[in-house]
């Protein structure tokens, strides 16, 4: 219950700023992207505002011995660099350069053009379930 | 606030927005000890991903998305967006999910979460995909393909 109302307010949080910042404005997010073009700098500053405020919390990590409303970290701790991780990354780059769209502003612009953001969203969810299968199938 | 040279960006909304983004991921992290990457909880919302954070609350993180947008949509009197067509929105989410489990992450997992503790495997993925998206909208310009 306590962690439901933690999550549900990390994730308003999260999608208030990715509004606030522009980031469910494809075109602002394509802008940034266009380097050799009409280049738009914001998101870089969105960028910077969110590593600033998380390298800080970083630091406050260390001297906890548990999450404040849980028992423990579950924290990633992996710092092998895989072909697969590479290769994901950039087809996730280029599916975000050709529509301008990441997960969160994609999930969070259901409210702001509900019929694109839902095609998206569904497509984004299909292809992770594709992965699910054919990583099922191989072990 | 205006940026010499750039007409048409917003570094203090950009900014004040980022911000938030952080303080949510703060939040994720220092209460409840984990990772806020929208990709992987989006994932665990449907029922994919083994381990990790509760079904709930990876889809009441989910369900905060779209309900903070709406606040700040309804506060500002609406903005604008433009989106690509039907055909190009499911080509690219196909990409984006396809990449991000593949990847392990998106923008706020590695780009904010991982960037921000000097993950390796973040930095990597993050210089990876900002490349791959550079390219692709070079790559469509110069084609003259015309996407919003």
């Amino acid at each position: 219950m306590r962690t439901g109302i933690v999550s549900l307010a990390s994730g308003t949080l999260f999608g208030a700023g990715l509004a606030l910042g522009g980031m469910t404005d494809p075109a602002r997010v394509r802008g940034f992207l266009d380097i050799f073009g009409d280049w738009d700098p914001t998101l870089a500053f969105v960028m910077g505002g969110a590593v600033i405020v998380m390298a800080a919390a970083w630091r406050v990590v260390p001297r906890m011995a548990v999450p404040l409303a849980a028992e423990q970290f579950h924290l990633p701790s992996r710092s092998d660099l895989t072909p697969q991780l590479i290769g994901g990354a950039a087809l996730f780059g280029i599916g975000w350069g050709i529509a301008g769209l990441c997960p969160g502003p994609g999930i969070a612009a259901l409210v702001i053009e509900p019929g694109a953001a839902a095609i998206f969203v569904l497509a984004m969810l299909a292809g992770m379930t594709g992965v699910r299968f054919v990583e099922g199938a191989k072990s | 606030m205006t940026l010499s040279g750039f007409p048409d960006a917003a570094p203090l909304s950009g900014l004040m927005g980022g911000v938030l983004i952080g303080l949510a991921a703060a939040l994720m992290l220092l209460a409840l000890g984990r990772i806020a990457g929208v990709s992987g909880l989006a994932a665990k919302a449907i029922g994919l991903g083994g381990s990790g954070i509760a079904r709930s609350d990876a889809w009441m993180f989910v369900i905060g998305l779209p309900f903070g947008a709406l606040v700040v949509m309804l506060a500002s009197g609406g903005f604008q967006a433009n989106f690509a067509s039907p055909l190009t929105l499911a080509i690219a989410g196909l990409l984006v999910g396809i990449g991000t489990r593949l990847g392990s992450g998106c923008t706020s997992g590695h780009g904010v979460c991982g960037v921000s503790r000097l993950s390796a495997r973040s930095i990597v993925a993050t210089a990876t995909f900002m490349v791959t998206g550079i390219a692709t909208v070079a790559v469509m310009n110069s084609f003259g393909l015309e996407v919003l």
